[in-house]
């Protein structure tokens, strides 16, 4: 289904969703936001190793199951970021990154 | 419908999708725009003939991480709060430094000349992909299989303990007193 679209257009495709990611993590102040972009950012290397898998390495499935680890990463690690950022909600009543500045209070 | 098509219209989405996340003031719709990439990712995924990899993606992914975010924002944030963006001069040199990596990446790839493999190509169909995933032959997955469940087991806990109400110190500290 994919014989005439070259390997190209998805790395490129790819590197633009990362470096989107990237603007999205230097900008933004809000923690969870900054959590979306990790994940875009995670989305965009899913698509290269499944792109290379596909077009240079068929004869394996490396990059699926590369690719199966991945996601499973992100989910534990949105699960943990979550329960920090709700704690650190309760202690500083925000989750804007330049407010959470004291180790203890 | 012709592959080229489908690929533009995705590629469309993902960009499209993936600018306003990192752009919108509302919280909420940045995760919104979010599952729109996501989905649009699985799409590629079944494009390319992944199915079971686009399946975990729609499930995980789509399902698992988007609702857990937007619970996460409904309990930290007011629905009609705008998110403080990065000033002007930040945002300019930001953009800057990922336009320029950007440009370095792409400039890369297009010269690069990749050399696929010659042998034959093994199906990715869902039986074949289960069996690799639990055997521990060659060309087997069993060892990371476990490692990550273990992982996902460990992160379970670790958020529970952390997002707990009290703190285990001030338990003991409580049950100090009492004595």
């Amino acid at each position: 289904m994919t014989g005439n679209i070259p390997l190209e257009y998805f790395l490129v495709l790819s590197t633009l969703m990362f470096f989107t990611g990237i603007f999205g993590f230097l900008t933004r102040r809000n923690l969870i936001t900054m959590l979306m972009s990790i994940e875009l950012i995670l989305n965009a290397v899913n698509i290269n190793f499944v792109a290379f898998n596909h077009y240079l390495y068929p004869n394996q499935l490396q990059g699926h199951f590369f690719t199966l680890i991945i996601i499973a990463v992100a989910a534990a690690e949105a699960a943990v970021a979550i329960a920090i950022i709700i704690n650190i909600y309760r202690s500083f009543k925000s989750i804007e990154v330049d407010k959470v500045n004291q180790m203890k209070n | 419908m012709d592959s080229n098509i489908l690929f533009s219209l995705f590629a469309g989405a993902i960009l499209l999708f993936a600018i306003l996340t990192v752009t919108t003031r509302k919280v909420l719709r940045a995760a919104v725009y979010l599952l729109f990439v996501l989905v649009s990712t699985a799409g590629l995924y079944f494009m390319l003939n992944y199915n079971f990899l686009a399946a975990v993606q729609l499930t995980v992914y789509a399902g698992g991480i988007v609702v857990l975010m937007i619970f996460s924002i409904l309990l930290t944030s007011h629905i009609s709060e705008k998110a403080r963006m990065a000033t002007l001069k930040e945002g300019v040199f930001s953009a800057l430094t990922v336009v320029a990596g950007a440009l370095l990446t792409i400039v890369l790839i297009i010269n690069h000349k990749f050399v696929a493999t010659t042998e034959p190509a093994i199906s990715t169909d869902v039986q074949n992909v289960g069996r690799q995933l639990i055997s521990y032959g060659e060309n087997g997955y069993a060892l990371p299989f476990e490692v990550i469940s273990v992982l996902l087991l460990a992160a379970m806990i670790g958020s529970i303990i952390v997002a707990r109400k009290e703190s285990l110190a001030s338990n003991v500290k409580s049950t100090d007193n009492q004595e």
